[in-house]
């Protein structure tokens, strides 16, 4: 499965490059992505119109502005003759007219745009907490009060392919560099509430489904939360967004959304088998096992 | 303000450059000359951080790792962009300013030529120091051109060649922004009011300012991490009481104003070119001036905006927010401005004033994206992606890169005495155009679908993006090549320039024959001079 | 050497020949920067400090001399000497701006990072998950107690005991130095040097006590550099102002043997005066480290 997000398809600018396409090999996962994804959630979709709304008038502005650039450059070209007029030096009114107008224009702008940041910055009345923490070149996931914590690295075959001059091509692997061996399971339809940290190095926790993006700092927590629609279950993927060194490109996210009902399955499951005696070692490395490293903060201190 | 009544440039052989390498270059006090070795400099320096681009881009051609080494890659990036910026844009425009500033108000040099030579000097051996990290063991910094720790701490030996270039860089700016400041507040012709001065000489002067309140800051946040790497320090040590977001905040508390450092002198020299170009001065003189102090005024309180995603408390978030979006009206005013300049005038597209229109479009465009980086909701989803390497490379290489080019297109007859080959700087500027486009627009598409920024490999649904974006890379390195050959040309022979150049060029520059003298006004210019040579606002 | 000649034609803005002045102190700059980056790296040592710090010094007293002297030949006319006054203030500025970058660190760690970690406001997760027993008062040396005595303490110097002499020393030697101000314009020179003496000695003096103590921070109080954030805060701004202070003293030190030769003029002194508008920064820096860093 990929990134979920829509495919508009190519336009004039795709045409452009089109004879570079026929260069590529045809990759399985299609391309020409131009834009934003909606998203899973109602937060996700208001910040997926945000950035529309700015887009549009963006593009107004341009047009306008461009338009009235175009014109003067074709209108009054010497070439054509055109003699300049030296008395047309400065106007107060168009000064004030052209700061003013910009000004209306930005409030339209911070209006909604403030009403969606204090929006996010609302996690109250959340049910679930998961503390994720960040690592060199991994990500640690804690379901907070339960014990069920997991381990999430690059998958296997993402990994050997990946390596400098491996001669595997990446197009062959699905979801490549995009795919864990344990992803985080999250439930649909209930408030979820991440406690993001980071024990090395900053890292960042970005979901592009969540338009979550929270920086994983070491030694402090950051809060975040999401609220998947109920009917959007599936899987959905993201990636550390700090660079965080020389792996960086190379600590994804993957989210299992399930349903709540699924997910609480899951969780007991989970539960359950914390409670079996002494997991095999080899096991110890793969999903459920208490870390108590994860609760206690690394006192990080420099090298050198 | 009394000034030299009689003149300048006490003593006796005016017009005589001194002969000899280490005479004329090395101990050189002359702002022409010092121009010239910064402008050189600048260039090397650009074709070098765009080799690093180019592998940059080589790596980015297609997924999967073909050539760089994941920590080589991030050493690239981080190279790239300190080359690029203290190497190649910031001496450029220091040298553009030595050349030029005396010339526009009358002035027969720099106020302190010897501390001109010094702000020169040090440069090479700071990127002698920096250039040096490639062959240290543990490899060159790679955290970033940001640095920020506790990532950059975990660096070899280059950290502290990297810090120490940093702070010989940020030394050679602040004593070149001082001779700015002196130059044009103490050297200018009787009569050179303030409010005469040529906007190349406003936008500079505002930026010494901002020059001289930035760089001791960065010097400050560069020095922190050396004490935190190598003294037991706890500034960015949370078990210490610190905090690694303090240092984000110190650093864009210079960092913000640094790319206004890098953007204001391209306003001036759009300003100038737009008038030349439109046959009449430059519409609303007074606002431009005033929008420019209000950009600098405001590039000190919206820092934060880089760090959205930090986890700032929502009152921060929302102040920064909002103080970044005011920074698009004084923008606005001075595009509107510009527009206007050519509005009712008699346009001719002489390759400056192509550089110029590019900028007007292309900086407009970045402007455009950064304001939609500034909505803190919106910049959750682009924070860290290539939509910011869009932004800042359509402000920087479309915005400065492309001011510069237009600047020495439209100077460079005045400094060598001949004119340039013409259709050679328009093949430059229309190959420049078309490729930077292919280069840096698809970078809005991968940023948006969620291509991570500083990574040496991606996800296959990104291919054909970078592709394209690589072609458009290597189309536009390429096409740079053709800038140095046609200055060479130039400086060695072609048509005789004459003192103005252009038809319609205004400035006390214009008023020195061309190549203009080895002193530029060695008697001030007269009242009547000036009048002549200023624009009536 | 090419800055000989030139009349002494005051009515012109003295534009020098070439240098070889800067040049060499390019150099003495990158022969300090490797040294030091040498000895950090634990390559070969920091033996390139030690030419790096002639060249230096020779660089400052040939250039400098080159300026006295044209300037005893009178060729500086009112226009050069108010360029030189711009550019100190302009360069004092720029100090000021480094300080700043101390103090903001100082003042985020005490309004911020610290009250934070404890757990204030919205931040109460960080010390419900990560810093439990923390307690976030100033000062301190964070959750870990980072540095410190051997079982994570340290004492701070209280304001009120040398801090509070090193604060009227140094008032008094910025009173000095205006009374020798005073005393140059009114060509009084006995007053000029015994004044002057006075500043730079005080300098030295405040410069002596502070190296005192650091010395029983060290030994006794646990107060290191390393000391969590506050040891990192003081020792950073106290040492970086005690550098400037031992560089104004020097200066004043040098002013006083041209004083002695007879350098300066009532109206043209500009020397002096940078030097003093040094001192004075110098003072109001400390004032502030008084304030925030030991007092408050
Ligand atoms: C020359 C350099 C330069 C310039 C001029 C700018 C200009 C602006 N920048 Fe940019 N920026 C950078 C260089 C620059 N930037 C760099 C290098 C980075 C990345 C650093 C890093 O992380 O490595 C960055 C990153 C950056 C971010 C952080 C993104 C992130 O990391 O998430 C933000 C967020 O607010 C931002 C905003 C802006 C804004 C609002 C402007 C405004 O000044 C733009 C104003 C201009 C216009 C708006 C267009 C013209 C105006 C009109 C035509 C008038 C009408 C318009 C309206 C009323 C809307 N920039
Ligand atoms: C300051 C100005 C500046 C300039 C002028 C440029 C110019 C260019 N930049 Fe740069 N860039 C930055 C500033 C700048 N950049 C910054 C601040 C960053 C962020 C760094 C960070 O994340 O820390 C960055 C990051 C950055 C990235 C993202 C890297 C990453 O996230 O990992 C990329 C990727 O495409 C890129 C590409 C380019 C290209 C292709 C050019 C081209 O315009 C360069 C063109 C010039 C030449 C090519 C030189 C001339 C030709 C030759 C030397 C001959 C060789 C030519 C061929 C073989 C064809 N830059
Ligand atoms: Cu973890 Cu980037
Ligand atoms: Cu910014």
């Amino acid at each position: 499965m990929t990134i979920k997000t829509p495919r508009v398809s190519t336009t004039a600018l795709a045409a452009l490059a089109a004879g570079v396409m026929s260069l590529a090999a045809p990759s399985a996962q299609a391309a020409w992505t131009l834009n934003m994804t909606p998203g899973i959630s109602a937060m996700s979709r208001e910040i997926y119109s945000l950035h529309m709304l700015m887009f549009w008038w963006c593009v107004g502005i341009a047009i306008v502005v461009f338009g009235f650039m175009i014109f003067s450059m074709v209108h009054f070209r010497k070439s054509k003759g055109a003699v300049a007029d030296q008395h047309f030096l400065h106007s107060n009114r168009i000064e004030i007219i052209w700061t003013l107008v910009p000004v209306l224009i930005l409030i339209s702008m911070a209006v909604p745009a403030a009403r969606v940041l204090v929006q996010t910055e609302d996690p109250v009345a959340t049910e679930l907490s998961i503390r994720v923490t960040g690592y060199q070149w991994k990500w640690g996931y804690e379901y907070l009060d339960t014990g069920v914590t997991i381990l999430s690295t690059l998958s296997r075959d993402s990994n050997r392919a990946r390596q400098l001059g491996s001669g595997i091509d990446p197009n062959s692997v699905p979801n490549y560099l995009l795919s864990v061996d344990h992803p985080l399971v999250v439930p649909a339809g209930v408030k979820v509430r991440v406690l993001i940290t980071a024990q090395d190095v900053i890292h960042s926790w970005w979901v592009p489904a969540l338009a979550i993006k929270k920086d994983a700092i070491p030694g402090f927590i950051n809060e975040a939360w999401f609220d998947i629609d109920a009917d959007k279950t599936g899987t959905y993927r993201g990636q550390c967004a700090e660079l965080c060194g020389r792996d960086h490109g190379f600590m994804p996210i993957v989210l299992e959304v399930k349903s709540k009902q699924d997910f609480d399955l899951w969780l007991k499951k989970q539960q359950d088998a914390l409670k079996q005696p002494a997991v095999t070692p080899s096991e110890t490395t793969t999903t459920t096992t208490t870390t108590s490293q994860a609760t206690t903060p690394a006192t990080h201190v420099s090298a050198g | 303000m009394a000034t030299t009544e009689h003149g300048a440039a006490a003593h006796d052989d005016h017009d005589h450059k001194p002969h000899g390498f280490w005479n004329r270059w090395l101990t050189t006090t002359n702002h022409k000359d010092i121009g010239t070795l910064y402008l050189v400099f600048s260039c090397i320096m650009f074709f070098i951080g765009g080799s690093f681009a180019m592998l940059i881009r080589l790596e980015l051609f297609k997924p999967g790792l073909q050539f760089l080494d994941p920590a080589l890659f991030n050493t690239m990036t981080t190279m790239h962009a300190l080359v690029m910026i203290f190497g190649a844009i910031m001496p450029a425009f220091v040298g553009l300013a030595n050349w030029m500033i005396p010339m526009q108000i009358g002035a027969p040099d720099m106020a302190l030529p010897r501390m001109n030579n010094f702000s020169f000097w040090i440069l090479p051996f700071a990127f002698t120091l920096l250039l040096s990290t490639l062959f240290v063991p543990g490899g060159g910094p790679a955290g970033g051109w940001t640095m920020y720790p506790p990532l950059v701490l975990q660096t070899g030996s280059a950290l502290p060649l990297m810090i120490f270039a940093i702070h010989l860089m940020g030394a050679s700016s602040i004593l070149g922004a001082i001779n700015v400041i002196v130059t044009i507040m103490n050297m200018r012709a009787p009569g050179m009011t303030l409010l005469r001065m040529p906007l190349f000489v406003w936008t500079w002067l505002i930026t010494a300012y901002l020059l001289i309140a930035a760089m001791p800051v960065l010097a400050g946040a560069v020095t922190m991490l050396l004490t935190d790497h190598f003294f037991g320090t706890s500034f960015f040590n949370a078990a210490g009481g610190g905090d690694p977001v303090m240092f984000q905040h110190i650093f864009w508390f210079f960092g913000h104003p640094e790319v206004y450092i890098m953007i204001l002198p391209a306003f001036g020299i759009v300003s100038e070119i737009i008038p030349t170009f439109s046959g009449k001065p430059l519409f609303g003189y007074d606002a431009m001036v005033y929008a420019t102090a209000s950009i600098a005024f405001l590039s000190f309180i919206v820092w934060a905006h880089h760090m959205f995603t930090v986890g700032m408390p929502l009152s921060s978030e929302l102040f920064f927010m909002l103080s970044t979006m005011l920074i698009a009206i004084p923008t606005g005013v001075k595009v509107f401005n510009w527009a206007t300049t050519m509005w009712r005038g008699s346009v001719s597209f002489e390759p400056p004033m192509l550089w110029a229109l590019a900028f007007l479009f292309m900086f407009s465009i970045g402007g455009f994206s950064g304001l939609m980086l500034a909505i803190a909701p919106a910049d959750f989803q682009y924070q860290d992606t290539y939509f910011v390497v869009a932004h800042f490379h359509y402000v920087l290489v479309t915005g400065a890169i492309f001011a510069i080019m237009g600047a020495v297109y439209y100077w460079l007859p005045k400094w060598t005495g001949h004119m340039y080959n013409m259709s050679l700087a328009k093949w430059h500027f229309w190959l420049s155009t078309i490729f930077v486009n292919v280069l840096f627009f698809p970078q809005h598409f991968l940023g948006l679908a969620g291509m991570p920024r500083r990574v040496p490999d991606y996800a296959v649904q990104f291919t054909d993006w970078n592709m394209v974006s690589s072609i458009g890379g290597f189309g536009f390195g390429l096409s740079q090549f053709l800038f140095p050959y046609l200055i060479w040309q130039c400086a060695h022979g072609g048509a005789k320039a004459t003192s103005k150049v252009w038809d319609t060029s205004i400035g006390l520059e214009w008023e020195l024959p061309s190549p203009a003298p080895y002193h530029s006004w060695v008697e001030a210019p007269s009242m009547a001079t000036i009048e002549h040579g200023v624009a009536s606002h | 050497m090419a800055e000989t000649h030139a009349p002494a034609d005051s009515t012109r803005y003295y534009l020098p020949h070439g240098s070889p002045w800067p040049i060499l102190g390019s150099v003495a700059l990158f022969c300090l920067m490797f040294g030091a980056v040498s000895y950090l790296n634990e390559w070969a040592g920091g033996w390139a400090l030690i030419p790096g710090a002639l060249l230096l010094s020779t660089m400052f007293f040939c250039w400098f001399g080159t300026v006295i002297g044209e300037n005893q030949h009178g060729i500086y006319n009112d226009q050069v000497d108010r360029s030189f006054r711009l550019g100190m203030i302009w360069f004092i500025f720029s100090e000021v701006m480094f300080f700043a970058a101390f103090f903001g660190a100082l003042f985020y760690a005490r309004n911020f990072s610290v009250p934070w970690e404890g757990g204030e406001g919205v931040k109460v997760l960080n010390k419900l998950l990560l810093w439990k027993n923390f307690n976030p008062a100033w000062p301190t040396n964070g959750p870990a107690h980072i540095g410190g005595r051997a079982d994570g303490t340290f004492e701070v110097i209280p304001a009120f005991s040398l801090p509070a002499v090193n604060t009227i020393i140094l008032l008094t030697s910025g009173l000095t130095v205006t009374l020798a101000h005073h005393a140059l314009r009114a060509t009084h020179r006995g007053a000029l040097t015994f004044w002057l003496a006075c500043t730079f000695l005080l300098g030295f003096s405040f410069v002596g006590l502070q190296a005192h103590e650091y010395g029983e921070a060290y030994r006794e109080m646990g107060l290191r550099l390393s000391t969590g954030i506050y040891g990192s805060t003081f020792f950073m701004l106290t040492g970086f102002h005690g550098l400037h202070v031992t560089i104004g003293a020097i200066m004043l030190t040098i002013i006083w043997f041209r004083v002695l030769r007879g350098h300066f003029t009532p109206n043209k002194h500009f020397a002096f005066e940078a030097v003093a508008w040094y001192w004075h920064f110098v003072d109001v820096v400390w004032l502030g480290l008084f304030i925030f860093v030991y007092w408050i």
